[in-house]
């Protein structure tokens, strides 16, 4: 893997719009939350690419590649999680998205959210989330990572 | 608005506030790109719309290497179904072996500055090849099109795509702007919308080099159709002509000609896709007899440099005028009603005599003529 | 700790009654529409008791299908049910039989729902997850072991594949020597919900519409016991539509149904006794009973007046009802208990033919038995200690009930009036409509809820920031490879040439035109997989892309 963001120049001067990827991974069907996110975060003056239900991971990854996303919301609530998660993590990281956030919502017991930060997930959103506190968490993910980024 | 580097203060001043020494490898960054890969043009892509000084001397390293893409470009009212068009264009070209760049430009909120790209979902699955899928938003740029679309293009082209395709959605000028980068120009129209007479209006009809009735499975597609042919003049046969691709004696003797086609397809259905597919590759066949595919590219080229003097020119004027305190002279007495804002104009135009000599320009990224590609 | 609510500068928590702060606005039901202080006898000048009421059991059926109602039967108390492996399931059902119960109803898996096998690369981690899993008969057959089909009704929440699953029901019941017309049951069956809500879909509308029409026609025939479908708002209802939209789209899609019935030949009265409906519960408690007494008197007017119904049977509105999984609340389940007992007593009030009570823990997973447990009770104590069931339509008369249902008519023929202009259901789910009018709806209600302006109690007022500490049910994650094992056995050791001609003919039938089911029986006979069924309907009928508004 030759991709690394870590040697991509850093971005100059002044905040580009946020760019996120909302995804639904897996069979479930209940778009309902992703909808109303997409929704949210563009009224919050970001840029949102919604892929449509029925992704399978290289495919979520695909798009957040191509569309080069600060961000990717995984939308579970198949209880699929523990398998695909961690899966589409690895596959983001390989492709060179190395400083992208990951966040992940909908039905995701308490029990499973050690699991799904360790493989890698910035923040975890349980039903009845706020939605000015995903927005709000989106901003400081991205601008943390993007300052990291820059850093580098 | 984008951030532009400025061309007229000193370099020293302009340049990024980073430590020597960590200068990221843009010319790395460029070798990649033109080799193909993936993450490499879609970060370079984000350079260029943010108006990073990144972006611009990448666009200078990989430019050599552009000028081989098809730009086909997409246009039509929201709601005529030109997304589910341009996913199943966008797969059939991948099916056929070529390697397919899409650029799909969406509005921005002028209120958030937010956008969903793609009003609709947006998608183009990967098993059906290889397709590049870049969602723009048009951030508040006037001219519908925006020059990052066209920087999207390039770089895309740079990056060994072969058949580029650009969507925009048709409202105000964007489809005009369409026309002057695409080679071939597809023009989307639902039946039973009005949309051939809303075309007709702003000025459509005269770009489209094709026009595609979408939802053929629809009622009403046939009369949508028969009005195309319409509001497109006489229908060919009435004229003796071949609709598509033909040849006409001119006065250099016997010339290509091209008479736009009206397909009627169905996304849902693949209905005239196979057709609208062999129609596109017939006007590439056009293009490249006529000589105008090489052509068409090269005036898009000198256009995009006339914008970029344009605003060059008027950004030393104003500051010009600026310092010579014209400008607010002719701001303020404008704003008395004293003058008219034509005489205004004059005023502070005064300010910039004597004009720069060309020679000042130094500091104008790149002018020092290096501009050659990665090996 | 109680928190704020989100966005708003007063916290109700803080004085003992949010006071004259309720006031500042008109207003209005969760469907947004105005409430009065008080309603009179002018408010409802215009209501013709005789012609708008008339009496239960008789037409216009507003206040209820049956002269006796719970006095002669109570509802049905019907406790959706399946995970894991089919055996895991089996024993659930057993279980809820043994406490009580007296109706089965089946979840299935994502794979399943969509036609793949649990071996399918897209079924990774989904297998058995929220329904059970099914790949051949050799599951269904384990799922109802020691379960005579002959003496239970069995619910099937199945829209695409419904004709394999039913295949699959009517193949047991010949095992266990049942015939079928003692099979009683229903499959949900109603595709044109899946586009615009529940999103499980395969083929695109015409071929599903087709198939549905091919099972109206075959259960008429020989299982004339089983509800063919389920016409279902709930879906509707829990993807953000309002009170309105579920009760306008959902009667929507039923007119559909029935034309499709007809144009397909068959008498309307030859198979709409078979149709039934599947409604949502939601909070807004006179809302919601207002809904089903307009649904009821909408239902039976356009199936007698438009399509010329005259068995009463046709034009009765016979609904199961489940109280509304979207408000459930994560934070403090135990809340859950009574807001699924305030639902559940609207939808009695409102005259429901069977009903499914949510458990507490649905917010976060799959029920545990010990909470689908008080879930029942809740239905049992509404049935034996509230004597709410000793009346026929207890509310009907009531100023406002009469008022809210007159009006959730009239707002419902609007929307028929803006279907019709875009030429239907299924040209207003093509272009798009359907989808956008609740994707709007629901981002609303979201902002309302950000803006404090709609109140959940534990989430956005009086809030208690302790986790929750609730059981949850876990699925074995050994689940997935038992079952690919099986279905692997399965494989192995069937009569693979049989396989290959049912499939063969399943084919010829759906190019063809002939009815779907008797080759479907035949393949489910053959312990042919799901997916292998369905991929030969793919291959035939295409597959449906959504092409919508987010």
């Amino acid at each position: 893997m030759d991709a690394k963001a870590e040697d991509a120049p850093a971005m100059a001067g002044e905040a580009r719009p946020i760019r996120v990827v909302v995804a639904k991974p897996g069979l479930d069907s209940h778009d309902r939350g992703a909808k109303v996110l997409a929704r949210a975060l563009r009224d919050a003056g970001m840029e949102v690419i919604y892929t449509g239900l029925h992704r399978t991971p290289e495919e979520i990854v695909r798009a957040a590649v191509d569309e080069d996303a600060d961000v990717v919301c995984l939308s579970l609530l198949s209880g699929a999680h523990p398998v695909l998660v961690p899966k589409i993590v690895r596959l983001l990281r390989e492709a060179g998205l190395t400083e992208t956030v990951v966040m992940l919502g909908g039905t995701i017991p308490d029990d499973d959210v050690p699991a799904m930060r360790a493989a890698g997930v910035a923040a975890v959103f349980g039903p009845g989330s706020d939605l000015s506190e995903i927005v709000r968490a989106v901003r400081e993910h991205v601008a943390r990572a993007r300052a990291g980024a820059a850093g580098a | 608005m984008p951030r532009v580097p400025d061309a007229l203060e000193p370099r020293a001043q302009a340049a990024p506030a980073r430590p020597a020494g960590a200068r990221p490898p843009v010319e790395d960054f460029a070798r990649r790109l033109v080799a193909g890969e993936r993450f490499a043009l879609a970060r370079a892509i984000t350079w260029v719309e943010s108006g990073d000084r990144a972006g611009a001397e990448l666009m200078r390293l990989v430019y050599p290497h552009t000028g081989r893409a098809w730009v086909v470009g997409l246009t039509g009212a929201p709601g005529t179904g030109k997304s589910t068009l341009l996913a199943k264009l966008a797969a059939r070209f991948a099916a056929l072996g070529r390697s397919v760049g899409v650029v799909a430009v969406d509005p921005s909120s002028p209120v958030t500055g937010g956008a969903l790209l793609g009003d609709r979902i947006r998608w183009t699955p990967p098993e059906t090849g290889d397709v590049f899928f870049r969602s723009l938003a048009s951030r508040g740029r006037l001219g519908g099109l925006s020059s990052a679309a066209f920087d999207a293009v390039r770089l895309m082209d740079a990056a060994g795509r072969e058949v580029v395709i650009v969507e925009t959605v048709g409202a105000g000028q964007g489809e005009v702007d369409v026309a002057r980068l695409a080679h071939t120009t597809v023009v989307a129209l639902a039946p039973g919308t009005g949309d051939e007479v809303q075309a007709a209006k702003a000025g459509i009809m005269e770009i489209g080099d094709l026009f595609v009735v979408t939802k053929a499975d629809r009622p009403g597609a046939d009369e949508c159709v028969r009005d195309v042919r319409l509001q497109l003049g006489l229908s060919p046969e009435a004229r003796g002509r071949r609709e598509g691709f033909g040849r006409a004696q001119g006065p250099a003797g016997e010339e290509p000609t091209w008479f736009p086609p009206v397909v009627k397809v169905s996304a849902r259905t693949g209905e005239g896709l196979d057709r609208l597919v062999r129609l596109l590759a017939e006007h590439r066949a056009y293009l490249e007899a006529s000589g105008r595919f090489g052509r068409r590219a090269a005036l898009d080229d000198v256009l995009r440099m006339e914008d970029e003097f344009r605003r060059l020119a008027f950004e030393r004027a104003r500051r010009a005028a600026e310092r010579a305190g014209a400008w607010a002279e002719a701001v303020e007495r404008l704003g008395r009603r004293e003058i008219d804002p034509a005489t205004a104009a004059r005023l502070a135009w005064s300010g910039t005599e004597p004009f720069p000599q060309a020679g000042s320009a130094a500091g104008v990224e790149g002018a020092d003529g290096r501009a050659e590609g990665p090996k | 700790m109680i928190s704020p609510p989100f966005g708003s500068g007063r916290d109700p928590a803080e004085g003992t009654a949010p006071g004259p702060a309720v006031a500042e606005r008109e207003p209005t039901t969760l469907s947004g529409i105005p409430v009065q202080l008080v309603y009179t006898a002018e408010d409802v000048s215009e209501l013709d008791p005789r012609r708008d009421l008339g009496t239960p059991g008789s037409y216009p059926f507003t206040r209820g299908i049956h002269a006796t109602m719970y006095r002669g039967r109570l509802w049905t108390m019907r406790q959706f049910a399946g995970f894991g492996t089919a055996e895991e399931t089996n024993e659930r059902f057993r279980y809820l039989l043994a406490e009580g119960q007296t109706g089965l109803s089946c979840a299935f898996d994502f794979p399943t729902l969509l036609g793949y096998d649990s071996d399918d690369p897209r079924a990774e981690g989904e297998v058995g997850r929220l329904g059970v899993a099914v790949d051949t008969l050799a599951d269904m057959e384990r799922l109802f072991e020691g379960i005579p089909l002959d003496r239970v009704s069995t619910s099937f929440t199945i829209n695409s594949s419904a004709e394999i699953i039913l295949a699959m029901y009517l193949a047991v019941a010949e095992k266990q020597g049942v015939p079928w017309d003692k099979v009683r049951g229903t499959v949900q069956n109603d595709i044109l919900k899946e586009y615009t809500a529940q999103k499980t879909y395969i083929f695109p509308p015409r071929p599903s519409l087709r198939i549905i029409t091919d099972m109206f026609a075959f259960c008429a025939e020989h299982v004339p016991n089983f509800n063919t479908i389920s016409i279902s708002g709930y879906h509707i209802r829990e993807a953000g539509a309002t009170a309105v939209q579920e009760l306008a789209f959902t009667l929507a899609d039923g007119f559909t149904y029935v034309e499709e019935g007809m144009r397909a030949g068959l008498p309307v009265d030859r198979f709409a006794p078979r149709l039934s409906f599947f409604f949502d519960v939601h909070n807004d408690f006179f809302e919601e009973i207002a809904k089903f007494r307009a649904a009821r008197r909408i239902w039976a007017r356009v199936l007698k007046e438009r399509y010329g119904a005259k068995d009463p049977r046709s034009l009765r509105l016979r609904f199961h009802a489940q109280t509304a999984g979207v408000t459930l609340t994560a934070q403090q389940p135990e809340n859950n208990v009574v807001r699924v007992a305030l639902q559940a007593l609207a939808a009695v009030l409102g005259g429901c033919q069977s009903l499914h009570t949510n458990s507490m823990d649905e917010a976060l997973a799959l029920p545990t038995e010990t909470a689908v447990r008080t879930a029942l009770r809740t239905q049992q104590i509404i049935a034996y200690e509230t004597g709410v069931t000793r009346t026929v339509d207890p509310l009907g008369g009531s100023y406002y009930v009469e008022w809210l249902t007159s009006e959730m008519e009239r707002r419902a023929e609007d929307y028929f009036r803006r279907i019709d202009e875009q030429g239907g259901v299924i040209a207003a789910i093509e272009n798009g409509f359907v989808q956008r009018e609740i994707a709007d709806a629901a981002y609303r209600y979201q902002l309302a809820l950000a803006s404090g302006e709609e109140k959940v109690v534990g989430v956005n007022v009086f809030r208690d920031d302790e986790p929750a500490g609730v059981p949850i049910l876990r699925i074995d994650p050994e689940v997935e490879s038992r079952q690919i094992a099986r279905l692997r056995e399965v494989k192995r050791t069937r009569e693979n040439r049989r396989v290959r001609q049912a499939l063969a003919e399943l084919e010829r039938a759906a190019r063809s035109g002939a009815n779907l089911m008797p080759p479907v029986l035949e393949c489910v006979r053959a312990y042919c997989t799901i997916q292998e069924m369905d991929d030969v309907l793919r291959d035939v009928f295409g597959v449906y892309e959504e092409d919508v508004s987010i």
